[in-house]
């Protein structure tokens, strides 16, 4: 337990420590090199990167300098990532054996390590990180601290104005001003469906009941998504403040993080976060002496995206099947074991402090007339820049895309972005310059959902892009209703016949009906959603169903049983790459004449394809 | 982790071991998911000593418990091969052609996801995305990332693997 004149005193001197973390200017003696350890950069060894710095500054006697694992940065595809302050130096792709290096030049030295800058798509080396374009238009809010604070330690949130939200809410304001601040900020629900967060907190303390619940949905399913898992990496007090602030407002005690278990590097944090919580007083009894108590609970998740509905997720924190409930009665009504719950998704508890400190109305001047503050989004497939993003609601597609995104790689097109994963849907070339909102997204096909945004290139076969999203939601559906567990595996057959060349024109006919008849009758929000790639997909690109129904013809050369890679002999150099890297030697002919592919052998990976540096082989 | 793993192990100790569980969990329905993560994370599967045991602390009929455990995708009945290949199939890694990865890997090893080999050597597993999207495509062996995969890669790790056992 600490006293609050101690938390101030610690936020006051470790503010002044923590400067030259934010200030490039700052006046100190002291460096910090900062080492990402979001789940990207770890699986490419950036611990063992950690552990080199502090070996070597100890061998040199080098006192000066301190070794600081954050969160994600995050540009993934440059990890792992290193930093360092406060010159905001950005050394990427980094391997432990460049750490002496970069100890002995950078730091003894005082000169760059030219070789290991960053380098941005036009292949300028970027001094410093906001240089890259990367993050020009970008407007961290809820990633505030991610990569500038070290996760496992209070006193660095502490220093930028952690928990000060929580202590100005319970020393000065009632429950019905909080919820009203959050009101007026515009706030929705960053989970998908944009139930306005205010709402949803006002309902679940109205509800009658003694004893309430704050929940915090971290079961982040959507393949291809890690928003909310790089939230709780880099930043996990957040989570936890703004839970408090919630439990408060509705008049909770007792709070629960529903957190996948397969994200073993966010659990361990929050567990720690936790921990050093109640260790201050922060959560547990009398926090800061005003009679409120609130603490938290981990819950993990065991393997199944249904679990993301709220219900369902109630029903798994109770030890059951995490099979959905039919709604009406709402969670705000009837939730955890029938009591009042809140559910709110790990972004929307991450704007919540900066929230009630810059106040509503700064909240409410970023973003769109109905979409309100900033969006995270998860960047990945074909892309240059694959990373965590974080925007303004309203920025373009376009710029996303080709600004922060830096574009296709390999000199190919832009297809189609798909949002909302397995729930969302495709948007194709010409809606680039939509505005991303919650409303524009579904006015053209897609919706916002939890924030994956992949982008693919005209290489993809949007039919089997379906069938992918189908097959995932055939093995998650719960089997509760008919509809979802039947229908969907109906949808799914029919689109495997269409990738198999033995489809026929009706099946599309059948593949709208069924998706329409399951839209309009599944119980919960899984299989109301799930025929949404399909229906986008057809939307925009009916022309590729109707090739591969009628013409029995993959154009992207990715459904297999249709495609037939060949080798064109105008364009064949001769130069033998294409056999050098086919696995199964199907490539045939001798050294400087034209290649034919033996189409026994070929299993049609497509790796000469992407080998030839003439573009010979195609279909 | 995996290496954690006691495989074959004999019933007395899986009851020990559940047993001790019982000693920081309360005999509360709600933390039937907790144990079975735990007996998961040690075993590898869920051993029907394990499921008998937990019935009686918790109180909850042997069915509902299968439900939980056929329910859940990280719940296995089966134990696990020596080695668990991984291909990551969420969307970045999809898009970046793990299907490919996966049908080399079934290829080679002559099973289909989710099963293991006859000689308990390998199993393989598909997975929902792992979180290291800017690596895509990625597959794990043992719980170790393998980013930017190629068929040559997998190859090469398998062919490796298979190495070492046959000595």
């Amino acid at each position: 337990m600490i006293t609050l004149q101690e938390l101030h005193k610690i936020r006051e001197e470790k503010r002044k420590e923590l400067d030259l973390r934010v200030n490039t200017k700052a006046d100190t003696r002291e460096k910090h090199i900062l080492v990402c350890h979001g789940t990207g950069c770890t699986s490419s060894k950036s611990p063992q990167i950690l552990e080199n710095f502090r070996k070597i500054l100890k061998e040199k006697n080098i006192n000066n300098v301190r070794v600081i694992m954050t969160g994600c940065f995050g540009l993934c595809a440059k990890g792992p990532i290193v930093i360092i302050r406060p010159e905001d130096t950005f050394y990427a792709m980094v391997t432990p054996e460049d750490c002496e290096e970069i100890i002995q030049t950078h730091i003894i030295e005082g000169k760059r390590v030219e070789r290991l800058l960053c380098k941005d798509i036009d292949g300028k080396i970027v001094n410093s990180l906001d240089e890259l374009n990367f993050y020009k238009k970008q407007k961290r809010i809820a990633l505030k601290n991610c990569g500038v604070i070290n996760p496992e330690n209070i006193d660095e949130y502490i220093a930028f104005n952690g928990y000060e939200a929580l202590e100005r809410v319970l020393r000065e304001y009632t429950q019905d001003e909080v919820i009203d601040i959050i009101k007026k900020s515009g706030l929705r629900g960053r989970g998908g469906a944009g139930f306005p967060t205010g709402k949803k907190w006002e309902l679940t303390k109205l509800a009658e009941g003694k004893q309430k619940y704050v929940v915090c949905n971290a079961d982040e399913g959507d393949p291809g998504a890690f928003m909310d898992r790089s939230i709780l990496e880099g930043d996990p007090h957040s989570v936890l403040e703004a839970m408090a602030i919630a439990g408060y407002a509705i008049g909770a005690d007792k709070g629960f993080i529903y957190v996948r278990a397969e994200y073993p590097i966010a659990v361990h944090r929050l567990k720690i976060a936790i921990e050093q919580a109640r260790n201050y007083g922060i959560l547990g009894k009398n926090i800061f002496g005003t009679g409120f108590n609130f603490d938290i609970e981990i819950r993990l998740g065991a393997g199944a995206f249904v679990c993301g509905e709220e219900t369902a997720l109630l029903e798994s924190i109770e030890g059951k099947r995490g099979q959905p409930r039919v709604k009406p009665p709402y969670p705000a009504q009837s939730g955890l074991w029938g009591k009042p719950t809140l559910i709110n998704n790990v972004e929307t508890y991450a704007n919540i402090a900066q929230i009630i400190l810059k106040g509503a109305e700064w909240y409410s001047s970023i973003g769109t007339e109905t979409s309100k503050g900033t969006k995270v989004f998860a960047l990945g497939g074909n892309v240059n820049n694959i990373g965590l993003v974080e925007v303004p609601m309203g920025t373009t597609l376009r710029e996303i895309v080709y600004d922060i995104g830096g574009g296709i790689p390999n000199g190919r097109d832009f297809k189609a972005a798909q949002t909302g994963g397995p729930s969302g849907g495709c948007i194709p070339k010409e809606h680039l310059d939509t505005p991303i909102d919650y409303e524009s997204l579904k006015e053209i096909g897609s919706m916002m959902g939890s924030g994956g945004l992949i982008i693919m290139d005209d290489t993809k076969c949007m039919v089997s892009l379906a069938k992918f999203y189908l097959e995932f939601t055939v093995s998650e559906s719960c089997g509760k209703c008919t509809p979802c567990r039947i229908g969907t595996k109906r949808m799914l057959e029919i689109l495997e016949k269409l990738c198999n060349g033995e489809g026929e024109e009706f099946d599309i006919y059948k593949l709208e009906k069924l998706a329409v008849n399951i839209q309009k009758s599944s119980i919960c929000g899984l299989g109301q959603s799930a025929p949404n790639p399909v229906i986008s997909t057809l939307k925009y690109f009916r022309e590729e169903f109707r090739q591969h129904a009628i013409q029995k013809e993959c154009k992207a050369l990715e459904c297999k049983a249709m495609s037939k890679i060949t080798i064109d002999p105008e364009k064949c150099k001769g130069c033998g790459l294409c056999q050098k890297h086919c696995p199964v030697q199907a490539i045939e002919g001798e050294a400087r004449e034209k290649r034919t592919i033996n189409q026994d052998k070929c299993i049609k990976c497509g790796t000469c394809l992407t080998s030839c540096p003439f573009h010979a082989i195609g279909n | 982790m995996q290496e954690n793993t006691e495989k074959n192990c004999c019933t007395e100790k899986v009851i020990d071991f559940v047993k001790n569980l019982e000693k920081v969990y309360k005999q509360e329905k709600d933390n039937l998911i907790s144990m079975l993560e735990e007996i998961q994370e040690k075993y590898g599967y869920i051993p029907k000593e394990a499921q008998i045991e937990l019935s009686e602390y918790l109180g909850i009929p042997m069915a509902e418990i299968y439900g939980v455990i056929t329910f859940y995708s990280r719940f296995t009945l089966e134990p696990k091969g020596k080695h668990t290949i991984s291909v990551c199939f969420g969307t970045a890694c999809f898009v970046k052609g793990s299907k490919k990865i996966m049908d080399r890997l079934t290829d080679r090893l002559k099973i289909e996801p989710g099963k293991t080999t006859d000689d308990g050597l390998f199993s393989i597993d598909e997975t929902r995305c792992v979180g290291a999207c800017g690596l895509a495509p990625v597959f794990t062996v043992n719980g170790e990332v393998y980013g930017k995969a190629t068929v040559q890669k997998l190859d090469q790790v398998l062919d490796e693997l298979l190495k070492e056992e046959s000595n």
